[in-house]
């Protein structure tokens, strides 16, 4: 019985783990920048956001990704309210790509990953040249991007995994 | 045609305005909140600023924290780098010493004699005191070149104050919190500094490549620079002082004129910040 009681304290903990992850990542930009290779970076909160709002949208609450997106620009240096913008553009292109998805597909998820990453790192970063007036390396950009895009399979992989052994995985 | 087009409209309604499982908030109104959180960014409205300020205290302490174990991980990949590069380094500084040694003694006279010519001038040559500041974040991030310290209003810290690395210029403060500042680093893309190129005595701008380096700007083509040149401020503007060491022509690919800084920006662990004013006589 105690043993059951702890297992489902344990699991009830395992579900905030993305939104902790979430919140760790932004404050923290667990990127690998540190190594300093040369044009390495990629968005991993946009991985984040992007698989959990899609397979489970109710384990990152919107209002949550809202704050970690004011915080990202906090910590990053942006004008407060770009990265929101752009997490929950994510968030809205998920919901619409769960709406019309009747068997997922992991190679679908993966392209559509790529179209919406291209589409929200660009409207923010031209919100950010056009009305802010920052200059910014496209060279860099175009890297992150890429990197985001091939982080995807790998980070999309490792989530599965979780997602099956937090959630149990019965509504997918 | 006309199904699978009220199927789209229906799909990006049911997407946006609907609040999905569990949510709170629909996704419409957090996105308009945004763009609102945004405009009023633009706006520079002081109500906005306190709340900005406020939130980036917060944020700013909570993230140090957050990156204490990063930090340890960083600390240990640098001290390994460091182990392998001891017996280069030793020979390179032994040698380097040497030539500082008989350097430093027709120095002296230099700085005197400047400094009495700097008088005559009416030059900034005095600083005011000095405040050493710790950095609390480093981030790296591969777009923005800036880093936050633990001194701010509270401190005397003001916006344009100069921002040295042991004797060498690494940036400008940019934004300062009540205990807080951000600081522009002269590899920022956004950095813009004007600058002395010696020997030559050439005037210009350097500019950073969002990299560890710079580039010099608006220069004529018909200037030759020789590599190794050394980049000062040159006190025009009269943000910074004239003669502040910033670092060395070099060539850097894809870069015209590029300048390897002499302060290594990614290890910048204590920084002092200045602020100059002329001396009264």
């Amino acid at each position: 019985m105690e043993q059951f009681a702890k297992n489902t304290i344990f699991k009830g903990l395992l579900k905030y783990a993305p939104i902790a992850l979430l919140f760790i990542s932004v404050l923290n930009e667990f990127d690998f920048n540190y190594l300093d290779l040369k044009y390495f970076s990629f968005n991993f909160p946009f991985i984040l956001i992007f698989y959990w709002s899609l397979k489970k949208s109710e384990s990152l609450g919107y209002g949550l990704i809202f704050i970690a997106g004011l915080i990202n620009d906090v910590v990053v240096g942006f004008p407060m309210g770009i990265s929101s913008l752009s997490y929950l553009l994510i968030c809205g292109f998920t919901a619409y790509l769960r709406n019309i998805t009747l068997r997922p597909n992991m190679l679908k998820d993966w392209v559509f990953f790529l179209l919406t990453t291209v589409f929200a790192s660009s409207l923010s970063y031209s919100l950010l040249v056009l009305f802010f007036s920052f200059k910014l390396n496209y060279a860099d950009l175009l890297v992150n991007l890429l990197f985001t895009f091939l982080f995807y399979g790998i980070f999309a992989y490792l989530f599965e995994i979780y997602n099956k052994l937090a959630f149990d995985k019965k509504d997918d | 045609m006309e199904a699978s087009r009220d199927d789209f409209v229906i799909a990006i309604r049911s997407a946006f305005l609907k609040k999905g499982n569990k949510q709170r908030f629909s996704l419409i109104f957090l996105i308009i909140f945004s763009i609102i959180f945004l405009a009023l960014g633009k706006l520079n409205l002081k109500a906005v600023d306190y709340i900005r300020i406020s939130i980036n205290e917060i944020v700013y302490r909570s993230a140090f924290i957050a990156s204490l174990p990063e930090n340890y991980i960083q600390k240990g990949y640098n001290t390994a780098v460091n182990h392998f590069n001891v017996y280069n380094d030793y020979n390179k500084i032994k040698s380097e010493n040497q030539k500082l040694k008989s350097e430093k003694i027709s120095n002296n006279f230099i700085v005197q004699e400047n400094k009495r010519l700097k008088k005559i001038v009416d030059d900034y040559v005095t600083i005011s005191d000095v405040i050493v500041a710790k950095v609390l974040i480093d981030k790296k991030s591969p777009f923005l070149r800036s880093i936050i310290i633990n001194k701010g209003s509270k401190d005397n810290v003001k916006l344009g104050m100069a921002v040295i690395d042991e004797s060498y210029l690494a940036g400008k403060v940019v934004e300062v919190n009540f205990t807080t500042a951000r600081i522009l680093l002269l590899s920022d893309l956004n950095s813009k500094i004007p600058v002395t190129i010696e020997p030559i005595g050439l005037q210009s701008i350097l500019s950073g490549t969002g990299n560890n380096d710079g580039k010099i700007q608006y220069l004529k083509e018909e200037y030759k620079i020789e590599n190794e040149s050394t980049v000062y401020t040159s006190g025009s503007g009269g943000i910074f002082k004239a003669g502040i060491p910033i670092g060395k022509i070099k060539n850097i690919p894809n870069v015209e004129i590029g300048v390897d800084f002499f302060s290594d920006f990614t290890q910048l662990k204590f920084v002092k910040i200045v602020s100059f004013q002329k001396e009264e006589n």
